[in-house]
């Protein structure tokens, strides 16, 4: 009798000390895990930090302008890098984005086959090569043979870091497009591309649009491809077939360079670049996050009520 | 009938087209991956030629004219290294991410996440100069010397007088790039983790911890490898913020020795020398051929991760609602 009751006792206070314990763990893992969280979001605000603080120092109107002065004079500024990102966003743009689109239009209305998972699959693959990699591609097969460095070599090159991204995204967004539409579409005689660009792609413009501006956002930054086909130039733009300025590039030239004045310009130029390119991601999230009561949806309200 | 007879040729035509259009915009990638790997591997061709296979295995690096020998050995040993220590401080941190959003409660998760990503967003020549003129003072005046001091006669992992421009710097920063790859993935593999098994584990009485090691990790353990293999992909192709930070030695004297020494990785070789080099020369074609090694490498650990992550995924399709 009474050494049953001892060993409830004992049972007791063993389950007891055991889920003291399993809580205690499962606490110490709590804090390890967001400690985790914690140790990644201090760099990327040191980092804001110090672009903005930095930065803002030596952002001024001639340092948007001009063209850079001599080195170490402190002078000038990043006029041609500004200019220079912009063309070859642009231009890699007009390259990559209609491969893209295709090859998304391909991945998700002819999909269904043996190539196209093969297709799929290698976008996958490619959309991880490292960057340095395309441009030395581009190199061989634009700047060797053509014998001189060119601004379409650089586009050519970032292109290829933009394609399999927005091809990508279109797919996905394509394959959210209720089949029902397609059907109502062929129900009405329509032909398949037809059906394709004015039905399908104008439901998934959105996902679509966010998936080019983030592959834009993705080459804004990207340098390595950069050093190898437009190299960089203090000039503005004068042809296709000169060297050109870019940011990222810009900023690497002046890291180099032993003065104070050029550290402080690189800052600024960081600080527009990064301006550009968190722009671009945080237009993206806000817009989504608050598509219907939001700033933007309420300005569409506000309209619409207005127009009533 | 006859007009409605050509137009449907003429629908046909048109649709053709198109879907010829599209497969030719698919197939574009595998064109370009056939091409890129001939041009490397034909623009390389002298040097393999000139060095063989101990392009391989040498260390010297030397483009002086006449005198010329390069050996690829460096910088490779320099990528696996900075590599495998970013995956070693990475991928715990990712996976520890991971895990704390996937779990919280959306109005917590969400925004961090967010930030986490955002990680993702900022330019590689940013984390170069951030590692350049802010990250390395504090790193090397706060870890590096400290450690230096206190191991750096005994164990030679923390010998070399640190300067900041070294492998455990351009590591970190390499660390710091790969975690929102590794993160963002692996979350998505837990969430792949039927709610069943979830429950079950609750059930059982599991805390969350538990509930993780029994229900979440077991069933996700490929998928996370997959990821953290992604993460490797990522770390070995990046080259910005490494060439920035290793210290760029070249030849012998780029082969890790210490966490302390600089070393060079073989995308920063390339960009370092690339617009140096002379085509006519084989200083060109040895850094192709240091491009094509790394492209092979990088191939081979993109196409294993991918596997991976992509069993993982589509076994959570068929697995649920059984």
């Amino acid at each position: 009798m009474n050494s049953i009751q001892d060993r409830r006792q004992e049972y007791r206070s063993l389950f007891k000390q055991n889920v003291a314990k399993r809580l205690l763990v499962d606490k110490v893992v709590k804090i390890i895990v967001f400690s985790c969280v914690i140790i990644a979001i201090i760099p990327l605000g040191s980092i804001l930090v110090e672009v903005f603080k930095n930065g803002l120092t030596a952002i001024s109107i001639e340092f948007l302008t001009e063209t850079p002065g001599s080195a170490g004079s402190g002078e000038g500024g990043i006029g041609p890098a500004i200019q220079g990102t912009l063309i070859i966003i642009g231009l890699s743009s007009i390259i990559g984005v209609p491969i893209g689109v295709m090859s998304g239009i391909f991945l998700s209305e002819y999909g269904d086959n043996a190539l196209a998972r093969f297709v799929r699959f290698f976008n996958d693959v490619f959309m991880e090569f490292p960057s340095i990699i395309l441009g030395i591609f581009a190199f061989l097969i634009i700047v060797l043979v053509l014998g001189h460095f060119s601004v379409w070599a650089g586009a050519f090159a970032l292109s290829l870091i933009m394609f399999p991204i927005v091809a990508r995204t279109t797919e996905e967004s394509l394959k959210m497009v209720p089949m029902t539409y397609r059907e109502a579409g062929t129900a009405l005689g329509l032909k398949k591309w037809i059906i394709t660009f004015r039905i399908v792609i104008s439901a998934a413009k959105s996902g679509m649009i966010t998936g080019i501006l983030l592959s834009v956002s993705r080459i804004g930054g990207e340098t390595a491809p950069l050093i190898m086909t437009i190299l960089g130039s203090s000039q503005f733009f004068s042809s296709m077939d000169t060297p050109m300025d870019a940011l990222p590039l810009r900023i690497w030239r002046l890291s180099l360079l032993p003065y104070d004045s050029a550290q402080l310009q690189g800052w600024g130029a960081a600080l527009v670049l990064i301006m550009i390119i968190l722009g671009i991601n945080l237009g993206i999230r806000y817009y989504f996050m608050n598509k219907k009561n939001g700033f933007i949806g309420q300005l569409i309200k506000q309209r619409r009520n207005a127009t009533k | 009938m006859d007009k409605t007879n050509l137009n449907l040729k003429k629908r046909i035509i048109s649709d053709k087209v198109f879907k010829i259009g599209a497969t030719v915009a698919g197939t574009y990638v595998l064109v370009i991956v056939v091409l890129i790997a001939f041009q490397l591997l034909s623009e390389s061709y002298p040097i393999w030629e000139e060095e063989g296979l101990s392009f391989i295995t040498k260390t010297d690096w030397n483009a002086v004219e006449d005198r010329e020998s390069f050996g690829a050995l460096p910088y490779i040993l320099g990528t696996l290294t900075t590599s495998a220590i970013a995956m070693m401080i990475g991928v715990p941190l990712s996976i520890g991410i991971a895990m704390f959003i996937s779990d919280a409660p959306p109005k917590i998760g969400a925004p961090l996440g967010f930030m986490v990503e955002l990680l993702a967003a900022v330019p590689s020549v940013i984390y170069g100069l951030w590692g350049l003129f802010v990250f390395r003072i504090y790193f090397r005046d706060w870890f590096e010397t400290p450690l230096h001091n206190a191991f750096g006669d005994n164990i030679w992992l923390f010998s070399g007088n640190p300067y900041g421009l070294d492998i455990l710097t351009a590591s970190v920063i390499l660390a710091i790039m790969i975690i929102p790859t590794v993160s963002a993935v692996s979350r998505e593999i837990m969430k792949a983790v039927p709610q069943q098994q979830k429950e079950a584990a609750y059930m059982l009485g599991a805390t969350k911890w538990e509930m993780f090691k029994l229900a979440i990790f077991p069933y996700s353990k490929t998928g996370l490898i997959g990821a953290s293999i992604l993460g490797l992909g990522r770390a070995v192709g990046e080259t910005m913020a490494v060439t920035m930070l290793i210290g760029n030695a070249t030849g012998i004297g780029a082969i890790p020795s210490s966490l302390f020494g600089p070393s060079q990785t073989m995308s920063s070789i390339i960009a370092n020398e690339f617009v140096e080099a002379s085509p006519a020369s084989i200083h060109m074609p040895a850094l192709i051929g240091v491009g094509l090694i790394l492209l092979l490498i990088a191939i081979v650990i993109n196409v294993i991760a991918h596997l991976l992550v992509t069993r993982m995924l589509k076994i959570k399709e068929g697995a649920i609602n059984n």
